[in-house]
């Protein structure tokens, strides 16, 4: 015997080693259970953080924006007349946030905030030759904005260097406009002064509709092309918390003069979609536990009445109803803890040979795979709390058995 | 009934009783008004017709019940007032058991049951309980055993671990339900031969259930038990 092992964990182990067959068969129960939290949860977790790392690099976390530019009637009725004026939206111009260099110096002194860039955008028309495309034309401060928007990571030709004459435009506009690195475009806005610009880098988001519009240029440049000079149209941002975004946008509305939309409201979708992905886990969790505990219950509830005149002749010698208790909760325990380690390495080389074999079109990895150390230890924990707490009904059942019952059988 | 001179009181019932499915239409009362006293180094032989009640009285005696009424004394200790905690404990420090199919706990080698009361007695295995289980199996002569499971002895060798785990505590009182029950005649008699040179050796107290009236012909004397009462 191990002397250091007290007597319910030797007890345990024995019993759980004689019966070897049935805790195989339980411990392979087990095994597929956590399996299967393992690969999905491993699975969905690699894909929402390989999505929002994507949204989250590819656009602000926070965007500041002027507010709605709103029609005011005059009033000019006389006493005692009702008016019903008929209200046009007004069609919204480019114009700058009002005071934006004071909302920028605000909002770098906001803990919660990381990092804050003014852009200046609007429409524009490029031209090369006789082809001519519509542009969404983004002047930035690159230093502070690729902070936010990580550029220079979707860069596929030449490089993120934005000068006052250099551009960077998407894929498809480059190749609607059959344009290459180092090639020069006449940009012009419909206020302003037109300007050629080269070409420094080539971006490629993963969207086609983004691909074929995004323009990027040194903000003085877009506030010259676009006839605002000395403005911003929108404040970009990241904060700490990227599912406080949201909480964070609505404090700043509230208290300044702008406009303040999170990730979150941008891409309302995504995050319901990322919601769901997150339930829908939570509930396969549940319902894969639950059929462990009953599998672990059963099988201590078996073994109870297998072992009960082991049981009887135990409290004869001595052994007190607690030290039976623990004897079998160890059993569940010990049971749950094994059954995960097995599971999780069942989960993870499961999860790793389909990450392996399923591929893009492109032969590229789909998304990449994260094993997050928690995920192991926070299943493993599960495992084992699930195995005692299925244990306690049988345990209790075996702490009390009469023993002159027990060993009379 | 041979009762060693100015010996210590082992063990005193007074007017025990034990009733069953009391208050119910089914209720039955199996021992009525039981009296009897067992000294230190005495081997009793507890004889009677099956369903007479011995089984229940040696349960009673050996703590795993409660009688319905009257009082039962171990070393002069009234149990009555004893709560769960202090009667396990006393149990298993006063009371060794040996059952007529020996129940050795098959997880468990031969040395492993017998050092299995020192070990719930303690909480973990030590030296010195090793020690004493070799020694006691080396005395009922199993020590070239002490590694086998119990599923890998005979009847006759599973009989004498349980002799030698009812005694690891060093208890006051041996109580052996049918040792020899299971065994034939010359295991039962080596078992019983066992058992007796034991208690002549340590004093140990034995009060044993048995149908062989040649074996209880031996002890120091027979209490015969019949529709629960104690006839002679």
């Amino acid at each position: 015997m191990t002397p250091w092992l007290p007597f319910e964990w030797i007890a345990a182990i024995r019993f759980l080693r004689e019966g070897r067959m049935q805790t195989m068969f339980i411990i392979t129960g087990i095994a597929i259970g956590v399996g299967v939290i393992v690969f999905m949860s491993g699975l969905l977790s690699s894909l929402q953080t390989s999505l929002i790392k994507r949204v989250l690099t590819s656009q602000p976390q926070i965007q500041l924006l002027p507010p709605d530019q709103i029609a005011r009637p005059l009033r000019g009725g006389r006493p005692g007349e009702i008016e019903d004026p008929t209200i046009q939206r007004p069609s919204q111009r480019v114009v700058s946030i009002d005071q934006w260099r004071k909302i920028r110096d605000h909002m770098l002194a906001m803990s919660e905030i990381t990092n804050v860039s003014p852009t200046m955008a609007g429409s524009a028309l490029a031209v090369r030759g006789d082809a001519s495309r519509a542009i969404t034309l983004s002047g930035v401060e690159p230093a502070t904005y690729f902070n936010i928007v990580r550029v220079p990571d979707y860069i596929t030709a030449g490089f993120a260097r934005l000068a006052s004459d250099d551009i960077i435009i998407g894929i498809e506009l480059a190749k609607d406009l059959g344009a290459v690195v180092g090639d020069r475009l006449n940009v012009k806005a419909a206020a302003g002064v037109p300007v050629v610009l080269t070409i420094t880098g080539l971006v490629d988001f993963g969207n086609k509709g983004a691909n074929a519009r995004i323009a990027y240029v040194a903000l003085r440049t877009a506030q010259s092309l676009l006839g605002v000079t000395g403005g911003v149209t929108t404040i970009d941002m990241t904060v700490r918390d990227i599912y406080a975004a949201d909480t964070i946008a609505q404090r700043i509305q509230a208290a300044d003069r702008v406009q303040a939309d999170s990730w979150i409201v941008t891409n309302a979708q995504l995050f319901t979609a990322i919601k769901a992905q997150g339930s829908s886990n939570l509930v396969i969790r549940v319902f894969v536990g639950l059929s462990v505990a009953f599998g672990i219950a059963a099988v201590l509830v078996v073994s109870v009445i297998q072992r009960s005149k082991d049981i009887g002749i135990l409290r004869a010698m001595g052994a007190s109803s607690g030290q039976v208790l623990r004897v079998f909760l160890l059993q569940g325990g010990l049971l749950g803890f094994v059954g995960s380690l097995v599971g999780s390495a069942l989960g993870a080389g499961g999860l790793a040979i389909w990450h392996a074999s399923v591929r893009a079109a492109d032969g590229k990895e789909i998304f990449p795979l994260l094993f997050e150390p928690s995920l192991f230890v926070s299943t493993a924990a599960l495992a084992t709390l699930t195995g005692l707490l299925a244990a306690t009904a049988p345990a209790l059942r075996a702490a009390r058995l009469d023993p002159v019952e027990a060993i009379r059988g | 009934m041979v009762k060693p001179a100015g010996a210590e009181q082992v063990l005193r019932l007074e007017k025990v009783c034990k009733a069953y499915n009391i208050g119910q239409p089914a209720e039955i009362e199996v021992l009525h008004d039981i009296d009897m006293t067992l000294d230190r180094g005495q081997f009793m032989a507890l004889t009677g017709p099956s369903g007479s009640g011995k089984s229940t009285l040696l349960n009673l005696i050996g703590l795993l019940d409660r009688p319905t009424s009257g009082r039962l004394f171990i070393k002069g200790e009234e149990t009555g007032r004893l709560g769960d905690t202090e009667i396990t404990r006393l149990r298993a420090h006063t009371v060794g058991f040996i059952f007529q199919d020996h129940h050795l706990i098959s997880a468990f080698t031969a040395l492993e049951n017998v050092m299995m009361p020192l070990l719930l007695d303690r909480g973990f295995p030590s030296a010195a309980a090793e020690t004493r289980a070799r020694d006691l199996l080396q005395r009922v002569g199993l020590a070239a055993v002490a590694g086998n499971l119990a599923t890998n002895m005979s009847g006759g060798q599973q009989q004498r671990v349980a002799i030698a785990r009812a005694l690891a505590m060093n208890p006051d009182l041996v109580l052996a339900d049918e040792p020899t029950g299971n065994l034939d005649t010359k295991s039962a008699d080596g078992v019983f031969e066992l058992m007796r040179d034991v208690n002549r050796d340590s004093g140990t107290t034995f009060l044993m259930v048995t149908h062989n009236l040649d074996l209880a012909r031996r002890c120091d004397g027979i209490i015969d038990v019949v529709d629960g009462r104690i006839v002679g």
